[in-house]
């Protein structure tokens, strides 16, 4: 038999039942559907986490007091029963190393804010001019805490947008003199909105000079200290030269933890690649179980075609004929199913993005490609079992049964 | 007496339903030369059409041989016999055996498809048999859309595209009318007339005694042979 003539019999076999056909073809689509989908959701988290956090800003060294658990056994801890503080002078003393382009010191409580008989509880930051470089925050009005003295500080602010709002309403909040904590300041800046972030969100935020943070919270400790590596290749060296410089600050003693963005990042992709992975294999299963349906309606096709398998041998068809066409039209109704599947998932995974904008719900290539490639395997391989039965089917007892 | 083209030799098919036997046919000698018109008759379930779809190569003999023109087909492949059939033999059925999703165009041509023909030579071959046969206005019908005449007609014609050698035709007047079962069997006489050998297998007395010759089976035993009226005998039953 040629090969056009077995694909134009075998479609006419697939179209002959329609209900059949159009069965197998739906839970081959759902299948390679529920892999597009879910993987879809899968990358997407792991891209929208990633995103969060190079939106944090790149090139990103934390430097955060305390020895990390994860530093296994230090002999320093031994001694001293507490680490020693970070401060704004040792925040200042990080721009001496060469791989470090800016620092930030970050000191972190809550205060209330009040503003014309309202009041609000908010989350106040100290930190300096260089943060906003730092952090890569956009201003909507106004502009960020000025350059000058980490260690004093003129009463401004600048605060997050969900905070303007609140406390401001129609009002102009720029040169405005609100009260936070015990002192007032003079609101020179408001930060653009930046939706949902991880970690702090910088719309409820308040950020006023260092020093002037401190003496609100009654502490001379920071929170932790943000520098900025020169490039990306900086970022190991920055990461040594700041570990040696707190050391020689703090007596030989290496009582901070430094987390780099790029390990961060590394652990969530990781995290998040085999969740997306175990989310497929779950959709792989779908997969799995089409191709099982795929072989048993074509074993009910087998049963319900005897009398026409048993002619076409009557007619000269061989076994390896028979056994081609029952095998061309399971892999063309997999095909068609994984075609099928491949449209409804990209649909279903538009459809989710169209949802959730923040959301980058696209199926990773591999995800498809390997889906697409499981269906056609399955339905080929689960195909191979009726087609074997219907090659060797007797043509006379195909041909009496009436 | 010119090479036969059929020629069996001492067949036996023996079927076994559960513990007990059932010789469907025993001991069977026969020729039958080229160009003959055979009826075959008998009771209900005396092997007529064993014998028949043995001839066709769809069943295989207990023990015996068949030689077909000459050459000895028990002992071919699955894959040879199919070729065979394809190229030797024509199969026409009671209930014509058409495949009711194919129009009657497609059915006539399924034999050509499954040989591997080319498709121009194909269409040339169809439209013709389907004019000789009067049913180019239906070839585009599907079997449900035919009358039962014309569907045995289209059995025909997909029997003799091919231009087998031999037509094995079991009761195909069975599921019809008078009127419309002397039509068919005209129409299979005619290619006998055109050389073919014809053998049929039918119940019917007034058609069978149509045929040059007669074969009457009993119990799985030709009991009768017009062609050789007197050595009739049964030399099966006796033990040896
Ligand atoms: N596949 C089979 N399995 C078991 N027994 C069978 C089979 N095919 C035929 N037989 C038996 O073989 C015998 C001959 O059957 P066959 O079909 O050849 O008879 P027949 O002469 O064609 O009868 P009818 O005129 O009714 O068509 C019968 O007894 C039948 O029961
Ligand atoms: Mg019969």
């Amino acid at each position: 038999m040629r090969t056009p003539d077995l694909i134009r019999f075998a479609r006419d076999a697939a179209t002959g039942n329609p209900l059949r056909s159009f069965l197998l073809v739906l839970a081959m689509a759902i299948g390679v559907g529920a892999v597009v989908v879910l993987t879809a959701l899968g990358d997407g988290a792991r891209r929208y986490v990633l995103n969060e956090f190079s939106s944090i800003g790149s090139n990103l060294v934390i430097v955060l007091p305390g020895r990390s658990q994860t530093g296994g056994f230090n002999p320093g801890n031994a001694v001293t029963s507490t680490p020693r503080d970070l401060t704004i002078d040792d925040a200042q003393a990080l721009l001496r190393a060469r791989a470090v382009h800016r620092a930030a010191p970050l000191a972190v409580g809550t205060s209330e804010i009040s503003f014309g008989g309202k009041l609000r509880e908010v989350m106040v930051v100290g930190t300096t001019a260089e943060f906003i470089d730092v952090r890569r925050l956009a201003l909507a009005q106004g502009r960020f805490l000025p350059a000058g003295d980490w260690r004093r500080g003129v009463s401004e602010a600048v605060i997050g947008a969900k905070v303007r709002d609140e406390m401001f309403g129609h009002e102009s909040a720029l040169g405005q003199l609100a009260r936070i904590g015990d002192r007032r300041f003079r609101i020179v800046g408001v930060l653009a909105s930046s939706g949902q972030g991880l970690g702090m969100n910088t719309d409820e935020l308040v950020i006023v000079p260092v020093a002037l943070a401190q003496a609100m919270f009654n502490s001379n400790t920071l929170f932790r200290i943000l520098v900025e590596a020169t490039g990306r290749e900086a970022i190991e060296p920055a990461k040594a030269q700041v570990t040696e410089i707190i050391k020689q600050r703090h007596d030989g003693e290496e009582d901070v933890t430094i987390i780099t963005q790029d390990a961060v990042l590394a652990t969530f992709d990781r995290l998040l690649g085999t969740m997306t992975l175990a989310v497929a294999g779950i959709a792989a299963i779908s997969l799995a179980v089409a191709g099982i349906l795929v072989m048993n309606v074509m074993l009910v096709s087998v049963t319900q075609r005897t009398a026409e398998i048993g002619l076409l041998k009557a007619l000269g068809a061989t076994g390896a004929t028979i056994r081609n066409a029952f095998l061309t039209e399971a892999a063309m109704l997999s095909v068609a199913g994984a075609l099928l599947g491949f449209v409804l998932g990209q649909a279903g995974a538009a459809l989710i993005r169209q949802l959730y904008p923040a959301y980058p719900a696209f199926p990773p290539d591999w995800a498809v490609l390997a889906g697409l490639g499981t269906a056609l395997f399955t339905g080929i391989v689960f195909g191979v079992l009726p087609a074997g039965r219907a090659a060797r089917l007797d043509p006379v007892q195909s041909l009496s049964r009436r | 007496m010119s090479a036969a083209l059929i020629e069996l030799a001492g067949i036996e098919r023996v079927f076994h339903l559960g513990d007990s036997e059932v010789h469907a046919l025993r001991c069977l000698d026969l020729r039958i030369a080229a160009g003959e018109y055979v009826a075959v008759m008998g009771p209900s379930g005396s092997g007529k059409s064993t014998l028949l779809n043995l001839l066709g190569l769809l069943d295989r003999p207990n023990a015996g041989t068949y030689r077909l023109e000459g050459r000895d087909v028990t002992t071919l492949s699955a894959e040879e016999q199919a070729r065979v059939r394809s190229e030797r033999i024509g199969f026409v059925f009671q209930s014509f055996h058409l495949v009711p999703r194919l129009t009657a165009a497609e059915n006539v041509a399924l034999p050509m498809i499954l040989a591997g023909i080319a498709p121009a030579q194909r269409a040339q071959r169809v439209a013709r048999t389907l004019r000789d046969y009067g049913l180019e206005n239906r070839a585009d019908h599907r079997p449900d859309q035919l009358s039962g005449g014309q569907r045995q007609r289209v059995a025909i014609a997909r029997a003799t595209i091919m231009q087998p050698a031999v037509i094995l035709a079991d009761e195909p007047t069975g599921n019809l009318d008078r009127a419309t079962g002397e039509e068919v069997m005209r129409l299979l006489e005619a290619l006998n007339g055109q050389g073919v050998t014809l053998i049929v297998v039918t119940h019917d007395g007034a058609l069978g005694a149509r045929a040059r010759r007669q074969l009457l089976m009993e119990d799985g035993a030709l009991a009768h042979d017009s062609a050789s009226p007197d050595e009739v005998k049964d030399a099966c039953a006796l033990p040896t």
